[in-house]
């Protein structure tokens, strides 16, 4: 089954009058159908970087520099901005983090999803609308007729974010991106997003990409999980491994920080350090100076990917023992 | 939305009659009204009739209600000079000085708007720049001097343009309107200009930063990630949410540019409401001050409710949380 | 074994005030530089006025009717020079323009300052003590900023006659209300903040907490509203000027000196009125272009 993504040693730069920043750093990514991956990792990581690339979304002064974006085995870097604009929405669509602003307060609610069907197909208005009616319906949105009429500061922030997600899925694309979808809202209806886009994806077949800081929410909802660090992926692999049984240094570490894991009483664990600033990173592995378990050859030479069996990948010179191997 | 609309007007007629109290105590105790309403070489039988006819000699709060009662009739004295009735005379010259006005202020939006939004998305190059530092230059320009200068360029030294006065007008409806007639055209062109430079580097200025900000909003990238059209997005969706400040602000400028009419008039010897108020101050016909100063607050209280319905139209989140959502 | 060799001088850490780091990013635009440069020689010129110019326009004994209407560079039947011409009245034009230019910055700095210190003082007390305070505060201030300023000025000068007094008061009388609300809506902000309710604490005297610590963290969006106020004030007077209200015909400031002008130029004078426009403008745009620039530096939500 080909992929519907492949993303291959992508490196966006970012040209600053005090450098350029390597925002993204030779990544690679696949994703199958009805996949959902998780991508993972802290501001400033990349994360966010990378699925707007995958769209093309973004601006200078950053470039996509070098590597191969394929949605459905087509190739998408170096595409004109019209070839862009009809992925965009229809074969692509984007769930970006705050749904506040994500909707233009002055437009009505079927203004702005029937504009989405409107820019890529000709279709009468009517049927449009039950488009429209149907998609809110699909995210659990209770009378969505009187809705269609509303504007966005009528609704609060978990049925925005769902509005967010029925335009996304108007034109049911095969991929959507997730950018910290969930990281604005209260606890309870994170948990209620998340099971709708599972449910929807496992409908739908729709791949996903759900970006995000928060290992507990991709826990419950990525078949795959990638960490990145100062615009590398680090580790990746299933979920369920990469979390139980994690080998490179990072994941370990922001695993063990997790409250959760904590046993009560004892203070919380921490990653020592900061994440370098991208436009100073230290020669060889740019999470050696965190590192406990860092080598000499990790300050000298920065780890290639590796593979580590069982599906995972790893960029380590020195990763902890793999599950059920004596250290 | 109705109740929205009885609270405005309501308020609207607050201000009249707070302007109208106002303007009754300077005339009535402050200056002498017989000198305000009444010409200085009257004689004393005429000063007596005056004061009869006037009510003056009644206790204040009578003479407060007659003159609501007046202003509500529209009378409020006779011009010393003209002779005929101060209202009449603003009344008439009115249609001179609002297609002024509205010509300015549709340049204003016409030549501003665009001005603007190309200003705010080219930002660092030659041309956003040569925008933003005109628009500087416009709003430092001295309205009056800028008048003459026109006139110095075009009438005098071109000599393509006529260098004062109100061409042929049309008719429409008993109104005399230059714009109905093509033949007036040319002498409209300059006032409108002089009148309109201040406002267009205003609106440029207004559609800039609002057009800065707006480009940086979540829903601009949103409707990016949709594939909706360049076009699209601006001309739906950013427009909408700058036209809003920049209706305030014009609601409020039209207003202010009848007010500043009283310039360009003088400089282009424009016949409307604000030569007529020059003249009338240099001559010290008093009732036709009274009767430009209550027309024109009548007019600014109606010009700032069309603008808040205007506003509310715009701008859902003011319309419906109005009617206590 | 000690060291003998001579220890170098500790690194000294250079400390950059506040000020001195503003001044560094104003310098950032060129345009705001010349501009400041301008406006900087503009006043200096004015108030070295007397000493350079080679007239006094005000003093009637200096000026000959004779040597009147004299196109710029004309020489007088002495053999005077008159670099920009003369006027109607016979004024050589070079130094009427350089004593109305200092009128012109008079009563626009005062004015401002006078406008300033009043608007100030009612807007931060109607932010300070609230309640009926201020809601009467604001509704006379709403009532006069919903009149255009040039209105209220011309029906002021016309009740109150003519005189660079008399269009000082109008023009303060137009512009406190600005102030009042510009300050009021800082301090409402800046009053809930801790740092007041700490002063209130500690039991001191209104007067203090208002003005020793409200009002200088209300101050930077009052600093670039002043500058452009004073252009602005600077226009209004010419403009009240020209239309006979403003200063009196024998002390001409730039607007007054532009609408003797303007009865010539049909027939081709051009300079009375031309040059000290020119003289007007640039003022103007100096200040507004700083006035700008100050915006662009203290404005919060445009720091990228």
């Amino acid at each position: 089954m080909t992929a519907v993504l492949e993303v291959r040693d992508l490196k966006v730069h970012f040209l600053t009058r005090r450098g350029v920043i390597a925002a993204v750093d030779g990544v690679d990514i696949t994703v199958g159908r009805g996949e959902v991956l998780g991508v993972v990792g802290e501001s400033g990581s990349g994360k966010t970087v990378t699925g707007l690339s995958i769209l093309g979304l973004i601006d200078p002064p950053g470039r996509i520099v070098a590597g191969s974006i394929r949605l459905d085995g087509q190739e998408l870097v170096g595409a004109r901005e019209a070839q862009w604009r009809a992925l965009r929405g229809r074969k692509i669509a984007m769930i970006f983090q705050d749904p506040m602003m994500t909707l233009n307060p002055v437009l009505r609610i079927d203004t702005q999803m029937m504009e989405t069907i409107f820019a890529h197909e000709k279709v009468p208005a009517e049927l449009a609308r039950q488009r429209c009616r149907d998609a809110l319906g699909r995210v659990g949105i209770p009378s969505p007729e009187e809705r269609l009429s509303a504007y966005p500061h009528q609704f609060s922030g978990g049925m925005r974010q769902r509005v967010a997600i029925a335009i996304a899925l108007l034109n049911n694309p095969e991929l959507i991106i997730a950018d910290e979808p969930t990281t604005a809202l209260d606890v309870t209806i994170q948990a209620q997003i998340v099971a709708q886009v599972q449910k929807l994806a496992a409908e739908t077949g729709t791949a996903i990409v759900w970006v995000t800081h928060d290992l507990a929410v991709v826990s419950g909802l990525a078949d795959r999980i990638a960490v990145m660090y100062a615009g590398r992926i680090v580790e990746e692999g299933p979920t369920v491994e990469v979390l139980n049984a994690p080998r490179h240094p990072y994941t370990r570490g922001l695993l063990s920080s997790l409250p959760a894991r904590n046993p009560r009483g004892k203070p919380l664990n921490q990653i020592p350090g900061a994440a370098p600033s991208l436009l100073a990173l230290p020669p060889g592995c740019a999470f050696a100076p965190r590192c406990a378990r860092a080598l000499d050859i990790c300050r000298q030479v920065a780890p290639a990917e590796t593979d580590a069996g069982h599906e995972r990948r790893l960029r380590c010179h020195n990763p902890l023992a793999a599950a059920g191997v004596a250290a | 939305m109705v109740a929205f609309l009885i609270r405005r007007i309501g308020q609207s007629i607050f201000v009249i009659l707070a302007m109208a109290a106002l303007v009754f105590l300077g005339v009535f105790l402050i200056g002498n009204p017989i000198d305000v309403l009444l010409a200085p070489d009257a004689d004393q039988i005429e000063r007596a009739q005056a004061i009869e006819r006037l009510g003056l000699d009644k206790p204040l709060w009578q003479q407060f209600l007659i003159f609501l009662l007046d202003l509500a009739r529209g009378d409020l004295g006779t011009s010393f000079v003209h002779g005929t009735s101060a209202v009449g005379l603003i009344l008439e010259r009115l249609p001179a000085t609002m297609e002024l006005a509205f010509v300015a202020l549709t340049l204003a939006i016409v030549v501003g708007i665009p001005l603007g939004v190309i200003a705010g998305l080219r930002r660092e190059s030659w041309l956003g720049r040569t925008i933003m530092t005109g628009s500087i230059v416009g709003f430092s320009l001295p309205n009056f001097w800028f008048g003459i200068m026109l006139i110095l360029c075009f009438a005098v030294t071109l000599q393509w343009l006529p260098a004062g006065g109100r061409g042929p007008t049309g008719s429409l409806f008993g109104v005399e309107l230059s714009l109905l007639n093509p033949a007036g055209w040319p002498n409209l062109l300059m006032p409108a200009l002089t009148l309109a430079i201040y406002k267009v580097s205003l609106v440029i200025r207004l559609a800039y930063s609002g057009t800065r900000e707006a480009m940086l909003q979540d829903y601009v990238r949103f409707a990016r990630a949709t594939g909706l059209s360049p076009q699209r997005i601006l001309g739906v969706h950013v427009l909408k949410n700058i036209l809003i400040p920049i209706v305030t602000v014009l609601g409020l400028e039209l207003g202010s540019m009848i007010a500043f009419a009283v310039v360009t008039e003088s400089v282009f010897a424009w016949p409307g409401i604000g030569k007529l108020l020059i003249d009338s101050i240099a001559r010290l016909d008093r009732p036709v001050i009274v009767a430009y100063l209550m027309i024109v607050v009548a007019l600014f209280a109606l010009i700032n409710l069309v603008v808040d319905i205007l506003y509310s139209v715009l701008d859902p989140r003011v319309r419906l949380s109005d009617t206590g959502n | 074994m000690s060291d003998l060799s001579v220890k170098a001088a500790p690194p000294t850490v250079d400390i950059e005030t506040p000020f001195a780091r503003f001044a560094a990013d104003y310098c950032g635009s060129w345009i705001a530089m010349a501009a400041l440069a301008i406006v900087v020689v503009l006043i200096a010129v004015s108030l070295l006025a007397p000493l350079i110019v080679p007239q006094n326009p005000y003093d009637l004994s200096q000026i000959s009717i004779f040597d009147n209407m004299l196109a710029p560079g004309e020489r007088s039947m002495e053999g005077r020079l008159y670099l920009l011409g003369t006027d109607d009245q016979g004024r050589d034009m070079l130094s009427a323009m350089f004593y109305g230019l200092k009128l012109s910055f008079f009563v626009g700095i005062v004015s401002t300052a006078l406008a300033l210190a009043i608007g100030v003082t009612f807007g931060i007390m109607a932010a300070y003590f609230g309640g009926r305070i201020d809601s009467t505060i604001m509704r006379v201030v709403d009532l006069q900023l919903s009149f255009p300023a040039i209105l209220i000025a011309l029906i002021l000068l016309a009740l109150l006659g003519k005189g660079i007094d008399k269009v000082v008061i109008a023009l303060v009388a137009v512009q406190w209300a600005y102030y009042a609300r510009t300050i009021r809506g800082g301090a409402l902000v800046e009053r809930q903040r801790e740092y007041i309710d700490a002063a209130q604490n500690l039991a001191l005297p209104a007067h203090r907490i208002i003005f020793r610590h409200l009002l200088p963290n209300c101050l930077p969006p009052l600093v670039v509203v002043a500058t452009i106020q004073v252009a602005h004030a600077i226009s209004l007077e010419a403009t009240l000027s020209f239309l006979g209200v403003g200063v009196p015909i024998t002390e001409p400031s730039l607007g007054l000196l532009i609408a003797n002008g303007y009865k010539y130029i049909l027939s081709g004078k051009y300079w009375i009125s031309v040059y000290p426009g020119l003289l007007l403008l640039l003022t103007i745009l100096a200040i507004n272009l700083v006035g700008d620039r100050l915006r662009d530096l203290l404005n919060p939500r445009l720091k990228a």
